[in-house]
């Protein structure tokens, strides 16, 4: 029997301050992803979804009020953001940010030593990277740009698919990794993701707008994001009923009075 | 001597290059009240002067006390060296160790020799100071086509004001790097001369790595002959302030010049310079590439790039360009960039400058990948660095200055 991966969210709640003081944003989460598995995360703008990919990161700006996330039993919460990363854990960002001064060759470089404990073999590394490259049709002249500076929408997320096949994680969030890319850059992201499935049998947390996305990326269950919690949950066939009703259903309107 | 009749204060005014139009004035109706005129009014009002006009004076009597108000102080901390503005100088001689290299000496020579004030002549009172007091000249002269390297290093300058003047000549033909290393204690206020004949191929590498109590005023007056190349590369690293102000003339048809940059700021620094290119025959080409960095509280840089293209300067190319990196909270970079034009036929001539911020977004996202902090730090800045380091052409020194922007972050996460 071979070891079998787990990342397990128990009872999160985050706040975050704001200028009209603390701000509950999630409110009990419970969540459970072995390795292999594709989660969907769906829900409407504000109801926490990103809050949940940021606090898993481990970004300062989310304050976790109680509750726990494990990773293979070892609590997460406790460890530094890169610590985070060299445990497992990878963030496709919404909106990567740019890195002045640092070439993309040089950062994957420096973050797979960081996250291997050693450097990688020069010859071995290079073929990796120029296959990961040429499979998300990235030009050659990429490597040498700074990371993510004067790059598109589009250019940014496939550098962000490109980190998560070099890297390797155990299990990756992506956040609206979707959002602003057209439907050919989609298809190439949704690749990227697929074969670093396969490759590695990492467990995906898809947060996701749009249903979009998992006509290419196939999620094994989906969670209905409401209000800071999971309002409902179901295997492919509530994404379809989504993507036919919307989340009209789940929206209080109580909440204006 | 040529001393211009123009007062020491008429700060002189270069005509900033067009980046920032003002802001859509000419979209409002002209009756409106205030908007026909800027609306700070005239106070203050100076005549444009080219830049090339500025006061000149070897004599330190010639320049009025210094306030901080005019335009060639206005940035620095002027209270902090009156010893240098105001004060009397030590003019004498100092020690100074260099490497030995063929083809390339080093001697005190006398005021009255012929290349003294052939570069350049003092627009300010300290460097007028320094040149009032010397009592004699290092002259390191280069001769010999082949490429050699000499380091000349001053240590023991002590902390009592002094003032200095320095000759760098390279014969016609010549090919050499002189790299002037400077550490341990200074006030000092000096001026340097650098003369490149005919063809000359010249790189002056000007190294402030001096203890953290020292101030040090230098202005570098260089003169590049027809198809001479210089390039003129200022590192300040050390030192309490800092303010290294190379000016250039391009003054053969064909010469050229590669003015690079690197500083880092830490905590309580100031670090100036400011940078001139008088492009004042035809066919000459010039390149600016100033970098810095800054980190910790007060750590202050100034750049001022003035570039002017005078009307015998037909075909020339320029470009300059200063870039700073904020690496923490209560830091300042100025960084101002001014271009002169005073002919039409040119192949080109740009400019930019751009100061960014290394913040706490780009911490986390490359903390997200493994990295840890001090190693993202070093990251960052060490690949905006690079590529000023990567460019001066001297592997070893290129090495060591490498290791010496490490220290400079390590060393300033202590404070």
């Amino acid at each position: 029997m071979t070891f079998m991966s787990v990342l397990e969210i128990k009872d999160l709640h985050v706040s975050v301050e704001t200028d009209q003081g603390t701000k509950q944003i999630l409110r009990g989460v419970n969540l459970s992803i072995n390795e292999g598995e594709i989660h969907a995360i769906m829900g409407p703008n504000g109801s926490g979804k990103s809050t949940l990919a940021y606090t898993i990161a481990g970004h300062p700006k989310y304050h976790v009020e109680s509750g726990s996330i494990l990773l293979d039993g070892a609590e997460v919460l406790k460890m530094t953001v890169d610590a985070r990363a060299r445990a497992g854990l990878f963030l496709a960002m919404q909106y990567p940010v740019e890195i002045p001064g640092v070439t993309v060759t040089n950062f994957l470089r420096t973050a797979k030593t960081a996250i291997e404990g050693e450097a990688p073999p020069i010859r071995t590394w290079i073929k990796d990277v120029r296959q990961a490259m040429t499979d998300l049709r990235m030009d050659k002249a990429f490597a040498e740009r700074n990371v993510n500076e004067g790059f598109s929408g589009g250019e940014k997320k496939r550098n962000e698919i490109l980190q998560l096949e070099l890297l390797k994680p155990k299990f990756a969030v992506l956040d609206e990794t979707d959002s602003g890319l057209d439907v050919d850059a989609l298809k190439i992201v949704s690749e990227g993701v697929n074969r670093a499935k396969t490759n590695t049998g990492l467990g995906l947390l898809l947060i996701t707008h749009y249903t979009r996305i998992l006509r290419y990326i196939h999620p094994d269950f989906v969670h209905v994001f409401v209000n800071g919690r999971i309002a409902e949950q179901g295997g492919p066939e509530l994404a379809d009923r989504l993507e036919d009703e919307g989340y009209d259903r789940f929206l209080v309107p109580s909440n204006v009075g | 001597m040529s001393a211009a009749s123009a007062l020491s204060k008429s700060a002189s005014k270069t005509v900033p290059a067009p980046s920032t139009p003002a802001a859509g004035s000419s979209a409002l109706s002209p009756g409106q009240h205030g908007i026909t005129e800027h609306s700070d009014g005239r106070f203050g009002y100076v005549p444009v002067q080219t830049r090339s006009d500025r006061f000149k004076s070897v004599n330190v009597a010639d320049f009025e006390a210094v306030s901080g108000r005019e335009a060639v102080w206005k940035l620095s901390p002027v209270a902090k060296f009156t010893d240098l503005t105001a004060g009397e100088l030590n003019g004498s001689r100092y020690e100074v160790e260099s490497t030995p290299s063929a083809d390339i000496s080093v001697a005190w020579v006398p005021r009255t020799d012929a290349r003294i004030g052939t570069a350049g002549l003092p627009e300010e009172r300290a460097a007028a100071n320094a040149w009032s007091v010397f009592d004699e000249a290092l002259a390191i002269t280069v001769s010999g086509e082949e490429a050699k390297e000499i380091t000349v290093t001053r240590s023991v300058l002590g902390n009592s004001a002094r003032g200095a003047h320095t000759i760098i000549e390279a014969k016609p033909f010549s090919q050499a790097t002189v790299i002037l290393q400077n550490t341990g204690e200074a006030r000092l206020s000096e001026n340097v001369e650098i003369i490149l004949g005919e063809s000359a191929n010249l790189t002056v590498v000007s190294l402030q790595e001096w203890d953290d109590s020292a101030v040090h005023l230098a202005n570098h007056f260089a003169s590049v002959g027809r198809d001479a190349r210089l390039k003129h590369v200022v590192v300040s690293l050390g030192g309490s302030i800092v303010r290294v102000n190379p000016s250039v003339r391009l003054a053969g048809p064909g010469s050229d010049t590669l003015l690079l940059g690197l500083y880092f700021a830490d905590a309580g620094q100031h670090l100036e310079q400011q940078v001139y290119v008088f492009h004042d025959a035809p066919k000459s080409r010039s390149r600016v590439n100033y970098k810095g960095a800054l980190q910790g509280q007060d750590a202050r840089t100034v750049w001022i790039g003035d570039v002017l293209i005078g009307n015998k300067a037909a075909g020339t190319d320029s470009y300059e360009q200063n870039r700073n990196l904020v690496l923490s909270e209560g830091t300042r970079a100025d960084s101002i960039p001014n271009l002169e034009i005073e002919t039409g036929d040119i192949v080109g001539a740009g400019h930019a400058s751009a100061t960014g911020r290394f913040d706490d977004e780009q911490l986390f996202y490359l903390q997200a990948r493994g990295i840890t902090e001090e190693e993202a730090r070093r990251l960052v800045v060490r690949g905006f660095l690079t590529e000023v380091v990567q460019q001066i052409g001297s592997p070893e020194l290129e090495a060591r200055l490498q290791v010496a922007i490490e220290a400079e972050l390590i060393g300033t996460d202590d404070k």
